[in-house]
């Protein structure tokens, strides 16, 4: 591979799609076809690396791979490939791998046609002027209908299906005909020069255990060399290239890489922060003129407490955060203090399903019990005096009188459903405050936006989607920016003490309704004590919902002789692992999945 | 009552107290919530002279003691005839000191025999313990019991009839059974004259048969709603009834508690031999728990070869006998004392928790004595949970 590779022969394409549209296993079959892999060595997804993406059967991560194809023309092309991620938390990761390439697989469910993500994805492809192959994928199930599906995309995307392959990723039909199409009718990057100073694209960074931080790259001219010393140029830092790479899929080194071409290095980097992606990656003493215009970094929207159950964990908690924050710049952390939780840290996510995959990594990569609160958004809050304070998190809320208005963001959303849920999903927007801004029916499928705040999406509303519209509906999301709200802080006093890690900012409007679920899920979630507990939400120093948890009656071993001594002190130890997920507020003892699951609403 | 314990200084030396259980592992057939360590099968020559033996052992290791119970349990004890129920009171009563002891066997009602209870009580009996569980039939069957209403109610009244003492189990809480069976089961035990009643919520065990007809979807198991109602209410019908609520469990015609079961939640001393049995032996302010090697065939093998049946040894931590101490002791109506709980330890417990649980009506303390209430009692796994897990 020291030979420059022809440029005409290479094609870089991301394969984008709705979540569970068959991405990963297409991009499986597409490896396996050009003999990436053993038999033995193609385990389901195998893009997919982390524990979580293959139990979860998510990608979390854009990957990369370089595979090598013999068409039909007699010409091997180069093909790399890049699976990302379907899910609204990582569209973000979608967007920069499609700017390292010239053209999309854009994929649709031949039995569940367009759904909500596959409109977010394919606009974005189009918007970086992308060549675009649309497979019909899944053409195997019974429930596969490939022409309505086809005319679906033209009616709703207005591409032309003419061309569309239909493949089955899962049993292998049509896989040489989504090759040619990727090798025909995909353009090649445009041709540069090898020798011209180099400028690379940085599209991604991770670290990996053995190699450390890796760096994801796309060379538009010149060539990055083994040994040669770069430069990052918004950042500045400069960097001794150890390895230069290509993924087939496995990392494989090289000695150079050319324009058009993607692939990775390492360098004696530190931390994934340090490596900015959308960066432009030159040599140190031979710079290029004109940098990239790089890309802003994912901004985290959604805030949660982050608790050791133990408090003597909090630095093993500190240091867990650090490592996954080396590999994830998207995710924030800083440290905070709760009366209720002790030592923590306040932690920023991109969505709701990246704050549960990275407490999952935290809990099973590190071993730790953890106490999650309630996610927020954050809220701007103008001053009297005329100042502004960023709110992530509702306890730290400052006296009313000195507010002057609470601004929230708010989000267009995009649902796409059967027509016969739509009932169901506009109560539920309506609800959540939702503003309904359009309407249309496609081939007895409906594509409403709304306008919600950020707020009422942020929890449980996808969940909520889900099961209103039995599963069929999907959803996708994105930002438009702040609106003034009546909002006020509810406290929430269990056994007549506020638990801060409860208290959040409602909509005046939905305080009392709020509030009364909250602790009637509360009355639920925390177990029988030996006296009665009142629970109670209150506004300012009003209570506007109240529930009590009867005394318990009857807990006491009926038989207890000789031999039972011991078998009862082990019932202790039991007790005692059991009393570990509980937190002890006063007397009361609160279970430490409950203060998420009291946040659940059903909106009935 | 508190001036029943006993302070440590008397737990050792030949002064102190010591109860003997004989565990016999055999049943006719096993009931289907039984989790006890038992076997189907009638006669085992085997197991008797390992049970003189295993004694022998035991008396080297507790040094001469005196003697308050003797207790026959299973298993059915009453499978053993009176010559071997006889033979194991003569050799303890070789080995150690007796000081008017209880000398208690279980038995069950369809075995009832006047020939061996009476054989029994020449050997030394002073008290039955009878399997009644209930008076109704179509709940025996249920329960899988060997005998009638009308064999138990005969039963009882020929034990009444034999034995100084004698105590009858009731079993409560299995699936249809309303309040009215209940009490009608109590009317028959009281009327017959019962002295001591043990009364026993019906629990589903891992292992046993219920837990695996519950684990089918055959659904037998309790109704746990009105467990606590029952309860209450075999609480009022026998202190009405003149009994004292002195366990748990357990309810007792005044001088007719069991001596042998009360030597477990004091915290004395107990020899445990036959398959599977648990001892302590206090020395040297130092309190070992022992098991018995638990199969039949292990336990007489390890006494033949060794001239012991002990499986397992081990040295309570401080904080496991003070634990020990507190949950066998807040069962009974007498309590722990503070004291005896220090001297364990060399702590007291936590204070704060202590005060409120005082507060909340679930535990009475006056100077050295600890005591739950009545209705402390009923809640006594959360009780001893916040004072020991505090
Ligand atoms: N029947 C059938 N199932 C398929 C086919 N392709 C993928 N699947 C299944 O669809 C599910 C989702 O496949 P993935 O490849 O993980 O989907 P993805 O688009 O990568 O999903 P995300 O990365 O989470 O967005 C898996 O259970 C696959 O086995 C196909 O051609 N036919
Ligand atoms: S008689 Fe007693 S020991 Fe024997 S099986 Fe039945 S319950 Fe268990
Ligand atoms: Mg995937």
């Amino acid at each position: 591979m020291s030979e420059p590779t022809d440029q005409s022969l290479i094609r870089n394409f991301s394969i984008v799609a709705h979540i569970d549209h068959g991405k990963s296993t297409l991009a499986d079959r597409l490896i396996s076809y050009c003999g990436g892999l053993s038999d033995r060595e193609m385990s389901e997804q195998v893009l997919d690396n982390m524990d979580i993406e293959k139990e979860r059967g998510i990608t979390i991560k854009a990957q990369t791979v370089r595979l090598e194809y013999p068409a039909k023309d007699g010409k091997t092309y180069i093909l790399n490939l890049m699976d990302t991620p379907g899910h609204v938390d990582f569209a973000y990761e979608v967007s920069r791998s499609l700017s390292a390439c010239e053209g999309s697989i854009l994929v649709v469910d031949a039995s569940q046609g367009v759904e909500a993500q596959t409109l977010a994805n394919v606009y974005q492809a189009i918007e970086h002027d992308h060549e675009i192959v649309t497979v019909l994928n899944k053409i195997d199930l019974p429930a596969a209908e490939p022409d309505r599906v086809k005319q679906q995309i033209e009616d709703v995307i207005g591409l032309d299906t003419s061309d569309a392959v239909e493949c089955s990723a899962k049993s292998g039909i049509g896989i040489p005909d989504v090759l040619e199409a990727i090798a025909l009718r995909l353009p090649p990057p445009s041709q540069q020069d090898p020798d011209a100073p180099l400028k690379a694209m940085l599209v991604d960074a991770w670290y990996d255990t053995y190699m450390g931080v890796v760096v994801l790259f796309r060379v538009i001219e010149g060539t990055i060399k083994k040994g040669m010393r770069i430069r990052t140029m918004n950042t500045g830092a400069s960097y001794t290239v150890d390895k230069v790479g290509t993924f087939l899929p496995k990392p494989t080194d090289v000695k150079s890489i050319g324009p058009g071409e993607i692939g990775f290095f390492t360098g004696s980097i530190k931390e994934v922060a340090d490596a900015a992606v959308g960066d432009t990656i030159t040599e140190d003493k031979r710079p290029t003129p004109v940098a990239l215009d790089g890309f802003k970094p994912a901004q985290p929207v959604v805030f949660c407490g982050i608790f050791p159950v133990d408090a003597a964990d909090f630095e093993d908690l500190r240091a867990a955060m650090g490592r996954l924050r080396l590999n994830d710049a998207s995710f924030s952390y800083e440290m905070e203090t709760s009366a209720a939780l002790g030592f923590g840290f306040r932690c920023g996510f991109l969505g709701l399903l990246h704050l549960e995959i990275i407490q999952e990594r935290l809990e099973r990569e590190f071993d730790l019990d953890l106490i999650t609160t309630a996610p927020s958004v954050v809220y701007t809050l103008a001053m009297r005096d005329g100042t502004e304070i960023q709110l992530h998190n509702p306890a730290d809320m400052p006296d009313v009188m000195q507010i002057d208005h609470i601004q929230e963001p708010w989000i267009k959303a995009t649902i796409m459903t059967p027509d016969d849920h739509l009932g169901g999903i506009l109560k539920l927007c309506q609800d959540r405050r939702g503003v309904q801004t359009t309407l249309n029916y496609i081939n007895g499928r409906a594509m409403v936006e709304y306008e919600l705040p950020l707020n009422e999406v942020v929890f449980d509303f996808y969940d909520r989607l889900k099961s209103v519209s039995k599963g069929y509906a999907s959803f996708d999301y994105q930002a438009i920016g702040l609106k003034e709200g009546d909002l006020v802080k509810m406290s929430i006093l269990v056994n007549g003490d506020p638990v801060d890690a409860l208290s959040m900012l409602v909509h005046r409007g939905n305080a009392e309704s709020r509030g009364r679920q909250m602790c009637e899920r509360l009355k639920d979630l925390i177990p029988r004590h030996l006296f009665k507990i009142p629970i109670q939400a209150a506004i300012g120093g009003k209570v506007i919902a109240r529930e009590t948890i009867a005394a318990m009656r009857k807990d006491v071993t009926a038989k207890c002789y000789g031999g039972d001594a011991s078998r009862k002190r082990k019932l202790l130890d039991k007790q005692k692992k059991g009393k570990k997920k509980m937190r002890q507020f006063g007397r009361v003892e609160i279970p430490q999945e409950a203060f998420i699951a009291a946040l659940k609403m059903d909106d009935s | 009552m508190s001036s029943q314990i006993i302070p440590n200084r008397i737990m050792e030396g030949a002064s102190a107290p010591l109860a003997i259980y004989i565990h016999w592992p055999y049943c006719a057939r096993i009931c289907p919530y039984c989790d006890f360590n038992v076997y189907k099968r009638k006669e085992d020559t085997a197991l008797l002279p390992a049970i003189l033996r295993d004694l022998e052992h035991w008396r080297e290791l507790t040094g001469s003691r005196t003697i308050t119970s003797i207790h026959f349990g299973g298993g059915t004890p009453s499978l053993m005839s009176p010559v071997q129920v006889g033979a194991i009171i003569d050799k303890v009563a070789d080995l150690w000191t007796f000081y008017a002891p209880e000398i208690a066997l279980e038995a069950n009602p369809h075995e009832m025999s006047a020939a061996d209870w009476r054989g029994y009580r020449d050997a030394g009996l002073t008290r039955m313990s009878l399997g009644i569980q209930t008076f109704h039939d179509p709940a025996l069957k249920f329960l899988g019991r060997d005998h009638d209403g009308t064999t138990a109610q005969s039963a009882l009244d020929l034990a009444l009839d034999i034995f100084p003492s004698v105590s009858a189990d009731i079993i409560f809480g299995w699936a249809g059974q309303t309040p009215r069976m209940l009490a009608d089961d109590l009317r028959r035990a009281l009327d017959a004259g019962t002295q001591h009643i043990s009364t026993y919520q019906l629990t589903i065990e891992d292992g046993t048969a219920f837990a695996k007809a519950e684990g089918r979807g055959q659904a037998r198991a309790v109704n746990t709603d009105l467990s606590a109602d029952l309860y209450d209410l075999v609480r009022d019908t026998l202190i009405d009834a003149g009994f004292e609520h002195y366990e748990v469990s357990n309810f007792a015609k005044p001088s007719h508690r069991s001596r042998h079961n009360l030597a477990y939640w004091q915290g004395l001393d107990y020899v445990g031999v036959g398959p599977g049995a648990h001892g302590r032996v206090t020395q040297n302010n130092k309190r070992t728990a022992t098991i018995a090697h638990l199969t039949p065939g292990a336990y007489a093998r390890a006494v033949t070869e060794t001239g012991a049946g002990i499986d397992s040894r081990e040295v309570l931590s401080a904080s496991d006998w003070a634990s020990e101490y507190l949950l066998m002791g807040l069962r009974i109506d007498e309590g722990i004392s503070l004291r005896r709980y220090h001297e364990i330890l060399g702590e007291d417990l936590n204070e704060i928790e202590l005060n409120a649980l005082v507060e909340d009506g679930l535990l009475t303390r006056a100077d050295d004595n600890l005591k739950a209430t009545s209705h402390g009692r009923l809640l006594l796994n959360a009780v001893t949970e916040r004072l020991l897990l505090a």
